[in-house]
């Protein structure tokens, strides 16, 4: 039988406020355990939450950047369970006012392709805080410090077939909310999570398929992985005659498997109710306006200038528009070099690369765009070879020194450019080469230029790898076919 | 509205509370009452009567993003039944 | 001194006829004396209390004085108290000492008033005869077989028993009127949102409101001078000016419309209070006021809509009490379930427990619409009733109780009887308005209690009103048979 993959996701991420949403805390991430949990945030008796104006400006300018409606009037609830991470035994979330509305999230896929994400609703919720299972005495220990961290959680519909189509949600996703600045997409510290739901029907079935939810995914590839891994143990339960049960899984990315979770809700009733300690929130008109104002320019209009404007094409666009820091890198070495395409090969390639080798990001490496782009001018005025350019880079990267003129001087990378002198240099090594020479000249004009290349190699040797290329193939092609 | 005691044992689950086999019966009879007292309501006739969760009209007012609290761990956990390393102490989670 | 009242020994120490830390001692004598029979007291802060008469002390003749420097007084021990015990009359909390204050706690250190102690209370606030506490029950003064009612039954009768001049309370359903009826003494619920409920442990957080318990409306009004202010701390306090309670206290009713509920008056009302009712009103209209009748229609509905409200809002906001950061904590628990398990099965009473129980099953799966909403729906019809009766008058009075106060033990098996002893109470809660209850009577030798319901933010006419016919009536007088 064929399957269809039918995929939602929910989204947490977390807010950059500086306080959480209902105390006056820190949010400051990796302090000692508890030394930023108040009364509030330890739900000592009598104390009360007060909410924080900044999530909601934040959630509002998510809602803005999706197209999305703000409601005017949001209510929070309370989620009751019983977990020794949530201190008051209840969640304050929203369910049926939520200050986001419907909107939608469009997605580019490797194949030029493009697809719509309808987004449900987001609302605002206040994070957990951690349990950590490293022993004592057979106990666990609860730290606090992120309970009340202001959240949006972002519910998609189940727009979602592929993997790829979920992934490129996830990445288009994590670029807005950076770019928006509203989150810090930091995924290894819990930033933003992602919940998956999945579902397998027949094709050409309308009828959805039970769902399983394989909570915080908290990488791209992992949940790559997962989603395959997911699908395939559905399609084999159902073809081996059993049926999908609606739990929540928890994957394991480094063994790639994974197992019901002990299904907190399976038992749970959560007893929403609106929370009786926080009044309705109200905004106007003008209110909503006034953050707009403050939107900066969403990933999807700055890929249409990069197309536009800057010559991009839609791939190098779409990749270096996605996230503000990756943008203002490009923007930036593009300025100092004059040369957008230079600017995208590079930041594209040499890069990326390395940034994905080390697992590095934009924002945590030392490398200036200034002075990438510094170097594209060294390698289009001729002062330094591509592979030369490859050396400064290097020491670019690791901080060997700050200056690019200085790194191609003390490397010796510096081409000569001096017509007379690469003449006398091709002079001599020509002499040496009477056999080629010979060849060269019996051959037709398409064996030729594959046989140019072969004087290049000794001319770069005798020059000790100096030599302006381009001028050697110019000086070359005189002398050769003279 | 009748309450069994097997409703009794499920919200008492929920909320996390112990009713011994013995006293079933009695919570179960003491809940039917109340609730039969609150089945009054379900004659009173509510169509598009808004519900009511707050007695004022007032709307919320925001707190502006600030940092107002400081470390007061020690003062907290002195009276913390179970701590270690500024940790709270609970039997082993399980996920 | 016992017998004088706030406003007196405020001027007393003002004139230096006794010192605060003489007037201290004076009642914490009272106290380690009387409160053996009567147990309005959970905790008696001896220490503290003389050493902040002596601070006090200090101040006056410093001339740094406000009205309340060097005034004893006690706290319901529902308001958190920095340093000293706070357990809401539950085993859940005898260990816990909040490391912070309520804000009603800081506004009475603010002004120099000096706290005897913490008073005795319903557990967690639940129930109107003080027999849940966990710290026993309390004897009213006016006789010794006789509850004190709740859950403020300690702070009204030790304000009856003249062991202290005033104590806060808080009221949910009645909790500050109710106890104040049958223990003679004078008691005002505020305005939803007038009174900050900050550090005030909650029972029911829409419905709940603190206020001041106190022999006279006079010093009633000084309490709520200082109780109520607005608190950013709490999101459901109001933002409007505090004016000075007693300022209007002398102002003359004449020409003030005051309407009784005819269902205030109905069958449910002992037929002696009634007429003990109905005779106070006389004397409210010699004072000029025009009485007229009104409906409150919904009012019977009130005691069933409080109780799926209420009992909602107590399971939710009783579940940070699982044994993990405070509180009672099982011992050796062998799991997590077990320690959430028995932490609450043995630090929660069976009131509270019943009560936790009733609300997570109407807000459980396919009862939230039957019960929850439905209980807010009438919640409001409840409210237009008031909105509607105040548009012909100024106040409204009736009876606070059904009935003078009665026997320990004496509601029976069925928690339902007890519920009904606020029918009068209730509807007030449900729509956030000032009610007030003043002694207005006396039946078979013990107090009546005469409620007052005021619009909203209009505690001032609350307390005009009563301070008027304080001064032609002594009611308010009468000391109970027990107090020595």
């Amino acid at each position: 039988m064929q399957w269809e993959t039918v995929i939602g996701l929910e989204i947490h991420a977390q807010l950059t406020t500086q306080s959480k949403i209902f105390s006056g805390s820190s949010t400051t991430f990796g302090a000692d355990a508890n030394t930023q949990a108040s009364a509030v945030d330890l739900a000592m008796p009598g104390t009360l939450p007060v909410p924080n104006e900044e999530a909601f400006r934040k959630a509002i300018m998510f809602g803005l950047a999706i197209d999305a409606d703000i409601n005017k009037r949001s209510v929070f609830d309370r989620k009751n369970y019983f977990y020794p991470d949530l201190p008051k035994g209840y969640q304050t979330t929203q369910l049926d006012h939520p200050i986001v509305g419907a909107g939608h999230v469009e997605i580019q896929l490797k194949d030029g392709s493009k697809k719509s994400i309808r987004i449900h609703h987001a609302h605002l919720e206040e994070d957990a805080g951690k349990s950590l299972h490293e022993d004592f005495h057979g106990m666990s220990g609860i730290d606090l410090n992120r309970a009340g961290t202001p959240l949006i959680e972002i519910v998609t519909e189940p727009d979602m077939n592929t993997a790829e189509e979920a992934v490129a949600f996830a990445r288009k996703l994590h670029g807005l909310v950076s770019s928006i600045g509203i989150c810090d997409g930091e995924m290894s510290q819990g930033s933003l999570r992602f919940d998956v739901n999945i579902s397998i029907r027949p094709v050409g079935e309308e009828k959805l398929g039970t769902r399983t939810e394989t909570k915080n995914l908290n990488s791209f590839r992992f949940m790559e992985k997962a989603i395959a891994h997911e699908v395939e143990r559905q399609i084999e339960l159902i073809e081996d005659g059993g049926e999908v049960k609606q739990e929540t899984r928890l994957y394991d990315g480094d063994k790639d498997i994974s197992r019901s979770m002990r299904s907190k809700e399976e038992a749970n009733d959560y007893r929403y109710f609106p929370c009786p300690d926080l009044l309705p929130v109200v905004f106007d008109d003008s209110y909503i306006e006034a953050i707009r104002e403050t939107l900066p320019e969403l990933p999807d209009v700055k890929q249409a200038r990069f197309i536009e404007q800057l010559g991009l094409s839609e791939y190098d666009a779409g990749i270096l528009s996605a996230e503000n820091t990756m943008a203002n890198f490009f923007e930036a070495t593009a300025k100092t070099c004059n040369d957008s395409k230079l600017a995208a090969n590079w930041i594209m390639g040499e890069l990326s690369a390395r940034l994905n080798s080390e697992d590095k990001s934009i924002s945590n490496i030392d490398l200036k765009a200034e002075q990438l782009g510094s170097l594209i001018s060294r390698i289009k005025d001729g002062t330094v070879s591509s592979s030369g350019a490859k050396k400064v880079f290097d020491a670019l990267w690791i901080g060997e020194d700050d200056n690019v003129d200085k790194i191609i001087e003390a490397k010796g990378l510096k081409q000569v450019s001096d017509t007379g002198a690469l003449e006398a240099i091709v002079d001599e090594v020509l002499a040496g080469m009477t056999d080629q020479i010979e060849q060269y000249k019996s051959a037709d004009d398409k064996k030729r230029k594959k046989l140019m290349g072969g004087f290049m190699g000794p001319l770069m040797k005798a020059s000790k790898g100096q030599g302006n290329p381009k001028l050697f193939n110019q000086i070359l092609a005189k002398k050769l076919n003279s | 509205m009748s309450i069994q005691r097997e409703d009794v044992e499920k919200i008492a689950r929920l909320a996390k509370l112990q009713i011994n086999e013995e006293q079933l019966e009695t919570v179960a009879s003491e809940l039917s009452n109340i609730l039969g007292l609150v089945d009054q309501l379900q004659a009173v006739n509510t169509d598009n009567i808004e519900p009511m969760a707050h007695p004022t009209d007032a709307v919320q007012i925001l707190r502006a993003d600030q940092v107002t609290e400081t470390n007061n761990r020690e003062a907290f956990q002195k009276i913390a039944p179970a701590t270690e390393n500024g940790l709270y102490l609970v039997p082993k989670v399980i996920e | 001194m016992h017998n004088k009242t706030v406003a007196e020994l405020s001027k007393g120490l003002a004139a230096g006829e006794y010192s605060s830390v003489e007037l201290t001692q004076h009642f914490l004598t009272r106290i380690a004396e009387q409160d053996t029979t009567i147990n309005s007291f959970i905790t008696v802060c001896e220490n503290e209390a003389l050493s902040e008469a002596k601070a006090a002390d200090e101040k006056i003749s410093a001339g740094d004085a406000t009205p309340w420097t060097g005034i004893p007084f006690a706290h319901k021990d529902i308001f958190c108290t920095q340093g000293v015990k706070t357990s809401c009359g539950s085993k859940m909390l005898d260990n816990f000492i909040p490391p912070y204050d309520a804000t009603v706690t800081s506004n009475f250190k603010q002004q120099g008033a000096v706290c005897l102690g913490k008073t005795n209370m319903d557990e967690f606030a639940m129930g109107s005869s003080n027999e849940s506490s966990y710290y026993g029950k309390v004897t009213n003064p006016w006789g010794e077989n006789l509850v004190p009612g709740g859950s403020s039954g300690g702070s009204a009768a030790a304000v009856a028993a003249r062991l202290t001049p005033a104590a806060t309370a808080t009221d949910t359903g009645g909790s500050i009127r109710q106890p104040s009826a049958l223990c003679g003494v004078t008691g005002l619920k505020p305005t939803y949102g007038r009174v900050s409920r900050y550090g005030m442990i909650a029972f029911a957080s829409s419905l709940d409101q603190g206020g001041p318990i106190a022999r006279t409306a006079e010093d009633a009004a000084m309490m709520l001078n200082v109780m109520a202010s607005y608190d950013k701390r709490d999101s459901t306090c109001i933002e409007r000016e505090v004016p000075d309670y007693t300022s209007t206290l002398n102002n003359s009713i004449e020409g003030m419309n005051i309407g009784l509920p005819k269902e205030f008056f109905s069958d449910k009302l002992d037929a002696k209070m009634q007429q003990q009712v109905q005779n106070a009103v006389k004397e409210i209209e010699k004072l000029g006021a025009n009485i007229k009748e009104i409906s409150l229609p919904h009012t019977e509905l009130s005691v069933p809509a409080y109780y799926i409200i209420a009992p909602a809002e107590c399971s939710a906001n009783l579940s940070r009490f699982d044994g993990v950061r405070y509180g009672h904590r099982c011992d050796n628990p062998k799991d997590l379930e077990d320690l959430y398990m028995r932490s609450r099965t043995e630090g929660f009473g069976d009131e509270v427990k019943r009560r936790i129980l009733v609300g997570a099953y109407a807000l459980s799966a396919g009862f939230y619409d039957a019960y929850y909403r439905k209980a807010q729906q009438v919640r409001r019809l409840i409210k237009n009733d008031f909105t509607s009766a105040f548009k012909d008058v100024d106040l409204i009075i009736g009876p606070t109780t059904p009935s003078p106060a009665f026997g320990f033990n004496s509601k029976g098996a069925d928690p339902t009887a007890m519920y009904l002893e606020d029918i009068f109470t209730i509807s007030t809660n449900l729509a956030g308005l000032p009610g007030m209850s003043i002694p207005g009577g006396m039946v078979n030798g013990l107090p009546v209690g005469l409620q007052l319901i005021g619009n909203y933010f209009d505690e001032s006419r609350l307390l005009n009103v009563s301070h008027q016919f304080q001064k032609v009536t002594d009611w308010h007088n009468k000391t109970p048979t027990n107090c020595r």
